[in-house]
């Protein structure tokens, strides 16, 4: 018996004002039955497009070649009617990244569910329902019966990609893809949507193409890896062949990009440089102007397929000749200049409500999203404020900051009450970063009026002055000042957040508020910035308060830990008191769910084991 | 069935991605409609600044020997009057283009006045929300539910029509577009991070609203600007024609279509001309406003 | 939902009040009512005479108060030009213009929704070109002069509609066209952009994937998405069509409240002109109180809470 799924030199073009932008380019993959392939890679890198083009999901005018083969049928001898009612939802289904928007607001969660089945799947309405009541029971909805009559907006995230989940096995497909199930929802959550997907795999023996950025989750969850970068896939081959030893450079860089939870933290790997364009594809290898390794046959001519079927990578280097890997020297081992127990942010019983109504004449809802939470941030440390959403860590990250003044209880900066403080004499103290490098740049100004609004704000120097401490904050992040005169939509995410730090530290805080400053970034590029802040943490004797949700972020930058839940503070402690023996129940789970990576320990058997 | 353009996708960044002004400038360009349309409203503006210079004769001067006389093209025409004279026997060429000082400058003036009430409504509403918020909402309904037309009317016609009441009172009757929308817009502006990093920065709101969010509203107020100098052109067109705007002698379109429109049956060409004229300004701005939302939509459809 | 209701009722009357308010204060502060009645010419003595007849020698909010009581107990004054009650004058015009008002609105909805639909679901084809060819010159066109060009073209050249009155359904089909035509735009454009960006959202990509295809993704995913706000605007669109009618009835010689307006602006007949303000202002509010409650119906985020 053939391979499930053949993709043959699989290409996808979207036509763009700019040209034809190269979305993936002669990417092969194969699947066989009950198999589980992870497809890895950094946005932009085709990973998703490939599973649209499967599902015949691509824009109109989005050009496509290639061929697809599903049980030796050629699916582009298919027209689009024989497609979606021989082959959508019965043998292939899908589950798509945001639970929240992927199901119709204003029909009920039954009517969603069933709707497929009765009209392509040939189930009666009351053998539809039955089967939904027994899935929603499966995926781990409680009260079914109820579910089935109410509307998406009554149901949490984690929930409604339950509800996708039942929704995509109606019909009992035979290839399940999954395009970044858990990417949305917090990490206890994903953890168990994972668990969920493992489990019903094995039970029903499906094949499942999960598509993801975090190596961690693939190396968990999948038997083989395809590696896609540029477009292209550009490594293939068993989990845990392709995890334990990768063979393309790229791949390798990745790896060594994850901050890790095993050992002491080491600096991380980053990888020179920027995405290619996907506009003008390279004649010769996509990865070679970032590649360490790189030659001149590189650039002339597109690298051959090395290795096997059980592990093959475009690359020009054969095993021989590629260098082995050494970890990196351990940071932080005292990186901290004159660490004191001098507290630069104090807050002490700090309480905050929101009272929210609804309309003009709605009954009144309080939520206490911060409730009675003592936190202080001391000169030179890194304090890691970690939970999930809805924790109040961003609240209480905005009082630390003096941004809010809270309900009640206080916070002083240097020994002085927040709320005696001037506006420019608390900005002169503590500087926030934030998550979203593309809305916390002014898409209006240039640079250079980005960096030196925090000095004119103050209006102590003069025009040159100015002009010469935003050309060093610029160098001090690492920009080239020929930028200096761009505007932020010039520049790539990473770019702007060094921006964004940048214009934190024209000034010389003397402590900084980083709220989850590179979740909204791809691995590579979180490891530029981790990098860089460790840097000047130490360069500048700076106090750092990182609010996170991601247990490797905290061990590779954190000195101390303070867990948050349901407003609370659960748990306080050294970064390795907490993350080695947490005395909390929450922190534990939280520690637990973390997708872990051990590439030395990963595949499917130890997980489920 | 279609997939629509509102479809994502994470592009990487070019290598030389050009700058706001640079892509705007390319866009505008490359825009049919935006080209047409402010090409009708620079020919047009021109005509109304150089009126004097252009028009053939003087459109105040009535003759009695040359009442009606039809416009060139009809055997009974002549070059004297390329469009022909009307009731009172003036050119009606020359009141056509002095009638288009009368609608720009109405348009202009009124849009203004409707900027500047709906923009600082809409902003104040936007970044203070609370209950300045319900109570500007609750004006917009308000407004919204004044039936426009008639209250124009007859303020107009109690106050006494003269071109500044009427640019005032149109002015003041057509805000809601800009509110609505500088109010959204706000709304979200003000809740992204460089707002925050602003304030962190010591920024008092009146520095962050000038500084953060105007520059960014910019765009869209000049969109409604031209939507609205189209909409305020023919509210006085229209008053004029039901006789409570712009008074005779003063040629303005509206009034000169009430005027023709006695003879409507047997001269067409008294309504139809203004009329056209009418149309022509509008739709230029018209095609000029959506042009420019096409050429400052943040993604840039097409 | 009931309480939903309850609340945007309240909100209604709050707005209809405080319209009656602002309009009674600009049209009496603006002007001396007395000397308008009396005319330009009246001596002193006349218009004193006229002021304390109409009791306009009393303070304005005391005025506003009676005349607001009056409105309460179904008496809304006696026409100082006509020199009738108003109440009167408006049931005896009403009906023909909630006629004009609602075959206009099935003008619009019958040319627009269709329009736009299809507009949507074709984008950069000719049928869209064409969608936003006639929205450009509908929005463009001064609409009284879209009527006086009505009646040239198919009341005089081609005669097939009489020129003007209210007796027949033929009387209607030019007025109903011509205030139907200026609300098209902004419909057709409402239907475009909702539908494209329904046809663009996540959960009909959802439906995609399970096998939805053509009509009925339209039909079973799309359609009530994209028209939840349309309901919104048509309705804003009908209340607006009542003040629009002043133009249409004027030009076609329709004796409704449009052309009553108009007569009574021209006869300085405050009474009449603030009662048929308030009044356009009621219907306005209560057509967008019916939206609201329909979209409460369809849409079950306003719902269920």
């Amino acid at each position: 018996m053939g391979k499930l799924l053949e993709i043959k030199d699989l290409s996808v073009g979207l036509p763009l004002p700019a040209g034809l932008l190269h979305a993936v380019r002669g990417a092969s993959i194969g699947l066989d039955r009950g198999e589980a392939l992870g497809i890895v890679g950094e946005s932009g890198s085709g990973k998703s497009m490939t599973a649209l083009a499967l599902m015949r999901l691509l824009p109109q005018r989005a050009v496509q070649g290639g061929s697809i083969t599903f049980d030796g049928v050629d699916l582009g001898t298919l027209s689009d009617a024989q497609f979606s009612q021989g082959f959508l939802g019965h043998r292939i289904a899908m589950i798509f990244q945001e639970p929240m928007t992927s199901l119709n607001p204003v029909y009920t969660i039954g009517r969603q569910l069933t709707e497929g089945a009765v009209r392509y799947g040939g189930y009666s309405e009351a053998a539809a329902r039955k089967r939904a009541l027994a899935l929603l029971d499966r995926v781990g909805i409680p009260d079914p019966v109820a579910r089935l009559s109410q509307y998406p907006h009554q149901l949490s995230g984690g929930q409604r990609q339950r509800v996708m989940i039942a929704m995509a096995l109606m019909l009992e497909p035979e290839l399940l893809i999954a395009d970044e199930p858990t990417t949305a929802l917090d990490v206890t959550v994903q953890a168990q949507i994972l668990d969920l997907l493992a489990g019903l795999r094995r039970e029903m023996g499906m094949a499942m193409i999960l598509i993801t950025h975090d190596l961690a989750v693939v190396a968990e969850q999948s038997d083989r890896v395809a590696v896609m970068y540029g477009g292209e896939v550009i490594e293939e081959g068993e989990a845990q062949a392709v995890m334990a030893e990768p063979a393309h450079p790229y791949t390798q860089a990745l790896l060594s990009a994850i901050p890790r939870m095993d050992g002491p933290p080491r600096q991380l790997g980053a990888i020179p440089g920027t995405v290619p364009s996907l506009l003008s594809p390279p004649k010769g290898c996509v990865f070679a102007p970032r590649c360490a390794y790189v030659r001149a046959e590189c650039v002339a001519a597109r690298p051959p397929l090395l290795g096997d079927s059980a592990h093959s990578r475009l690359c020009i280097l054969t095993d021989a000749e590629r260098p082995a890997r050494a970890p990196a020297a351990p940071i932080r081992a005292d990186h901290v200049m004159g660490k004191q127990d001098v507290p630069v942010i104090d807050g002490r019983d700090i309480t905050q409500v929101f009272t929210s109504r609804k309309g003009m004449f709605g009954p009144k809802h309080t939520i206490r999203a911060v409730d009675g939470v003592s936190l202080t941030l001391k000169r030179g440390e890194t304090l890691a404020l970690v939970g999930e959403s809805g924790s109040g860590k961003s609240t209480l990250a905005r009082i630390m900051l003096g941004l809010a003044l809270p309900t009640s209880g206080t916070v002083e900066m240097l020994g002085r009450p927040v709320a005696d403080l001037l506006p420019l004499e608390r900005a002169a103290l503590v500087q926030p970063i934030f998550q979203d490098p593309y809305s916390s740049l002014n898409p209006r100004r240039t640079l250079a009026e980005i960096i030196a609004r925090p000095l004119t704000l103050r209006g102590t120097d003069d025009t040159a002055t100015i002009a010469t401490k935003t050309r060093e904050a610029m160098e001090m992040v690492r920009l080239p000042s020929r930028l200096l005169h761009s505007y932020p939509s010039q520049l790539s995410g990473g770019q702007r957040q060094r921006v964004a730090i940048a214009r934190a530290l024209v000034t010389r805080p003397q402590a900084l508020v980083c709220d989850e400053p590179t979740s909204a970034l791809d691995v590579s590029v979180q490891a530029q910035i981790l990098n860089l802040l460790t840097e000047l943490q130490a360069e500048l004797g700076l106090s750092c308060l990182v609010i996170t949700h991601d247990m490797a972020v905290v061990h590779q930058v954190a000195d101390r830990v303070a867990v948050m839940l349901g407003g609370r503070l659960v748990e306080e402690g050294t970064c390795d008191a907490v993350l080695r023996s947490p005395s909390n129940e929450y922190t534990a789970r939280l520690l637990a769910a973390a997708p872990q990576f051990r590439p030395e320990v990963s595949g499917v058997q130890e997980t489920f084991a | 069935m279609t997939q629509t353009d509102a479809f994502t996708f994470d592009a990487p960044e070019e290598a030389e991605p050009m700058s706001p002004g640079q892509l705007m400038r390319r866009r505008a360009l490359n825009h049919t409609g935006f080209l047409i349309g402010s090409g009708i409203i620079v020919t047009l503006a021109l005509i109304a600044i150089f009126a004097p210079l252009i028009a053939p004769h003087d459109p105040f001067v009535q003759s009695l020997s040359s009442r009606m006389l039809p416009p060139v093209w009809d055997p009974a025409g002549s070059w004297d009057h390329l469009l022909g004279t009307d009731q009172n026997g003036r050119d009606y060429l020359s009141r056509l283009i002095y009638g288009t000082r009368v609608s720009i400058s109405i348009g202009l003036g009124a849009a203004t006045v409707g900027l500047l009430i709906g923009v600082t409504l809409g902003v104040v509403a936007g970044y203070f929300g609370g209950w300045v918020d319900h109570a500007v909402s609750f004006a917009l309904t308000a407004q919204l539910a004044l039936p426009g037309l008639l209250l124009a009317m007859a303020l107009v016609f109690i106050i006494g029509p003269s071109i500044w009441v009427v640019i005032g009172i149109i002015g003041v009757l057509h805000w809601t577009y800009y509110l609505v929308v500088t109010r959204a817009a706000t709304q979200r502006l003000r809740n992204l991070d460089f707002v925050a990093a602003a304030t962190a920065s010591g920024a008092t709101p009146r520095q962050v609203i000038w500084h953060e969010i105007l520059p960014n509203l910019i765009p869209q107020i000049i969109v409604i600007f031209t939507f609205e100098l189209g909409i305020a052109i023919l509210a006085e067109a229209s008053l004029s024609f039901l006789g409570v705007g712009i008074q005779p002698p003063t040629p303005s379109w509206g009034l000169m279509i009430a005027e023709g429109k006695q003879a409507m049956f047997y001269r067409p060409w008294l309504v139809v001309l203004p009329g056209l004229s009418l149309f022509t300004l509008v739709i230029g701005a018209n095609l000029m406003g959506d042009g420019l939302r096409d050429i400052t939509a943040p993604e840039g459809r097409n | 939902m009931l309480k939903y209701i309850l609340l945007r009722s309240l909100l209604a009357l709050a707005v209809a009040f405080t319209v009656s308010l602002a309009a009674f204060f600009l049209l009496n502060v603006a002007t001396d009512p007395a000397q308008a009645i009396a005319g330009e010419d009246a001596t002193q003595e006349v218009v004193d005479m006229i002021r304390a007849r109409y009791g306009l020698d009393q303070p304005l909010p005391v005025r506003y108060f009676e005349w607001l009581g009056g409105v309460l107990r179904g008496d809304f004054g006696e026409s100082y030009y006509w020199h009738k009650p108003v109440a009167e004058l408006v049931a005896e015009r009403a009906g023909v213009t909630i006629t004009l008002a609602l075959a206009a609105l099935s003008v619009t909805i019958l040319i627009a929704i269709p329009l736009g639909a299809l507009a949507a679901l074709n984008p950069n084809s000719w049928i869209d070109r064409m969608a936003l060819g006639v929205a450009v010159s509908a929005q463009a066109v001064p609409n009284f002069w879209l009527g006086l060009i009505m009646i040239i073209l198919f009341a005089v050249m081609i005669p097939i509609f009489p020129v003007s009155g209210d007796d027949t359904w033929r009387h209607f089909v030019l007025p109903a066209f011509v205030l139907g035509a200026s609300s098209v735009p902004a419909i057709m454009r409402l239907t475009r952009t909702g539908l494209i960006e329904v046809m663009g959202a996540d959960y009909i990509r959802t439906a995609r994937s399970k096998g939805f295809r053509g009509g009925a993704l339209l039909r079973r995913h799309a359609l009530r998405n994209a028209l939840l706000p349309v309901i919104s605007v048509l309705a804003v669109q009908l209340g607006q069509k009542f003040g629009g009618s002043v133009i249409t009835e004027s030009i076609f010689a329709i004796n409704g409240l449009g052309r009553l307006a108009l007569e009574s602006i021209l006869g300085a007949d405050i009474p009449t002109v603030q009662m048929l303000i308030f009044v356009f202002a009621i219907v306005f509010v209560a057509m967008n109180l019916l939206a609201d409650i329909i979209n409460a119906i369809l849409d079950p985020r306003i719902r269920i809470g």
